[in-house]
């Protein structure tokens, strides 16, 4: 296994604007290129750039051994990431569909996270898990998932969310030359995305910086993945209306950037969390706590746009859009809060 | 099959042997002091098993262990002290304290992970032996993990990718006729666990787990294979454990007589009579073997005992790595 020759440096920073998807393709590339210890496994990567073509020509450019074809078996090839992170390799794993990430909830929850801690500080696991969630494409109830909020009680286990193309980019690198377990959230609806990335070192991202999307005076929206983007789009409405929503794309889930979503709510009394799943147990709730606990003054109830608590992501296309959060649904409640007020104390 | 092996070799096997028996008799007397506290699980009467196989590794190869790993860590060479301290939640202890009885590891010794977690150790080894094979080294790995374990999904799944990568892992079932309080047989449609080797189209050995000698050609001959790039083998070790599953289990659902059968199998007479009878080491050597590492596990356990707890400052850097 050495380096390809022709390995492009990347440590030149350059701003390019590319799809969610390039931004993803890029991440990995940078990566392989720059550690030869890098490889990735899963089912059907390397194979036509895998399901969702974020992986285009890995398999041409850097070979049959660092990018794996697994069989399906998540549990297996997440705990082989794990023996391979803790004897000298940084292996990535692609996980198709969020959906299929409890297939895999021992190595997620018992091993990757507690293994350093186990052997009393003795290794380090730097397995990277990519599972690729979301609603809004019509893959019905087993494969709709984000995922983002399950495993949230696990320290040790580092969590990002990627909302825009230069999220896609940064975390993911990010988590990979991290020496920490790391899971990172794409969200297939995401992938045609269109945006500015900076590449290179200079586009990785700050490991639990939540980054704020748009400044605003008004109130805050906290939001991951598609919220995110959804939110933005509602906050750009807004600004017709006179209302200044600030966005802030909370980008990792553990470490969670407390600090940013309390000087900004500081600033603006009132909070929407904005989220693609279920607010009990989420970290959307978990926020809301937190910020409360802090003594926040809230001029107004902070409220949530989220899954409807009782109903499960249908396939019908129809429905799938009603029970998913919408632009219209994020401003309508951003609207109604903003024009609350007095606070809940 | 100890013919086969020098003399000194044996006697090594024999002492070790001796040295894991005594260390969890210890291990009984500390926990009914309370040094030890949770749980524990012996591996009495499975000695030649871990030493046996153990012995037939090189200095940088890998294993994998499970929550009955006191035998298996001795007998990679980790001190009693350290291991003693482990389970007393000390410092000095192997994993500072945070992992106790269960989680016996030591990467210096290519010992990374000792699982509580039933068949999480098999793909664990299985990326280990690919990671060497991807860095271009020869070192091969061990996974032992006992009967149960070869009816979880990991252990299939495990046997299936290590196949078909052709990864230089060794899976070496345990099996002592009980799952927990289970009787194999009651929760597995075979006799053999090895002929579970064929779906995978691998070699299943199946190895008398008391008696040492082909317990290690058996193993040795496994890592060879492996190390020579022709893939996994499949041993399943028969063995039995002479105490119960656990701390708390007095082991009352085994028909009567089965222990005392298998105590006439004890691997550490079977070897010890061998020996004797070569005229290697005569029961009065034995006796004094016995005797100095007696005196060797009660200094060991003192010493850890006098260490101290670790402070939670400590243990906050195990969590991540910076």
């Amino acid at each position: 296994m050495s380096m390809p020759a022709d390995a492009p440096a990347r440590d030149a920073t350059e701003v390019t604007t590319m799809t969610y998807r390039q931004a993803v393709l890029a991440a990995l590339d940078d990566e392989f290129a720059a550690d030869p210890t890098v490889l990735m496994m899963g089912e059907d990567i390397a194979n036509s750039g895998g399901v969702f073509k974020t992986n285009e020509g890995l398999v041409e450019r850097y070979g049959p051994e660092r990018v794996r074809n697994t069989p399906i078996c998540e549990n297996t090839f997440i705990g082989l990431a794990l023996g391979m992170a803790v004897t000298g390799m940084r292996p990535i794993v692609e996980v198709m569909f969020s959906d299929f990430l409890p297939t895999a909830a021992d190595a997620i929850v018992n091993e990757l996270p507690k293994f350093r801690f186990m052997s009393g500080g003795q290794c380090a696991a730097p397995v990277t898990v990519r599972s690729i969630g979301g609603a809004t494409g019509r893959f019905g109830t087993q494969h709709s998932a984000t995922g983002e909020s399950w495993y949230l009680q696990l320290p040790g286990l580092r969590i990002a969310a990627a909302a825009t193309p230069q999220s896609a980019y940064g975390l993911l690198r990010a988590a990979i030359r991290d020496d920490n377990p790391s899971l990172v959230i794409e969200h297939k609806g995401l992938y045609a995305r269109k945006g500015e990335v900076v590449r290179g070192d200079a586009g990785i991202a700050e490991i639990g910086r939540a980054e704020i999307l748009r400044p605003g005076s008004d109130l805050t929206v906290a939001a991951t993945l598609l919220m995110a983007d959804r939110a933005l789009a509602a906050a750009e409405q807004l600004a017709e209306e006179g209302l200044e929503i600030e966005v802030i794309d909370l980008r990792w889930l553990r470490p969670f950037d407390i600090e940013t979503c309390a000087e900004s709510v500081g600033r603006t009394g009132k909070l929407v969390v904005a989220e693609e799943q279920y607010h009990h147990g989420g970290w959307g709730a978990s926020l809301i706590s937190q910020l409360t606990m802090q003594g926040t003054r809230w001029q107004a109830p902070p409220r949530a746009v989220s899954l409807p608590p009782e109903m499960l992501i249908p396939y019908s296309p129809p429905l799938e859009d009603t029970i998913v959060p919408s632009t219209e649904l994020i401003a309508s409640t951003i609207r109604e809060a903003a024009r609350t007020s007095g606070g809940a104390g | 099959m100890t013919q086969d092996v020098a003399v000194d070799i044996s006697l090594g096997w024999w002492r070790k042997m001796v040295e894991i028996r005594l260390f969890e008799e210890k291990v009984q007397e500390l926990f009914m002091q309370g040094l030890v506290q949770g749980t524990t699980h012996l591996c009495q009467g499975q000695e030649a098993v871990c030493v046996g196989a153990i012995g037939a590794m090189a200095p940088e190869d890998y294993l994998t262990i499970t929550y009955r790993g006191h035998g298996h860590a001795l007998a990679r060479g980790m001190a009693m002290e350290p291991a003693f301290a482990e389970l007393m939640g000390r410092s000095t202890g192997c994993c500072g304290g945070v992992g106790g009885s269960m989680h016996l590891t030591d990467f210096s010794r290519g010992l990374i992970g000792a699982f509580a977690i039933v068949g999480a150790g098999l793909p664990v080894a299985v990326g280990a032996a690919m990671s060497a094979k991807l860095r271009g080294t020869d070192s091969v790995a061990l996974t032992f993990f006992g009967d149960g374990g070869a009816n979880i999904g990991t252990f299939h799944e495990a046997l299936n990718m290590a196949a078909v990568w052709k990864a230089p892992v060794v899976f070496i079932i345990e099996n002592n006729l009980y799952g927990e309080f289970t009787p194999v047989r009651d929760s597995t449609p075979i006799d053999d666990l090895a002929d579970r080797a064929v779906g995978y189209g691998i070699p299943g050995r199946i190895v008398d787990g008391q008696d040492i000698g082909a317990m290690h050609s058996e193993t040795l001959a496994a890592i060879e294979r492996a190390r020579a790039g022709d893939g996994p083998t499949l041993i399943e070790a028969k063995t039995y454990r002479f105490r119960g599953h656990s701390k708390s289990d007095p082991a009352k659902y085994r028909p009567e007589g089965e222990l005392e059968r298998w105590k006439e199998r004890d691997p550490i007479s079977l070897l010890g009579d061998k020996l004797a009878a070569a005229g290697h080491l005569s029961p009065d050597d034995q006796k004094a073997i016995w005797a100095e590492t007696q005196m060797e596990v009660d200094r060991a356990a003192e010493q850890a005992a006098s260490a101290p707890y670790p402070a939670l400052e400590e243990i906050e850097d195990y969590v991540y790595a910076s």
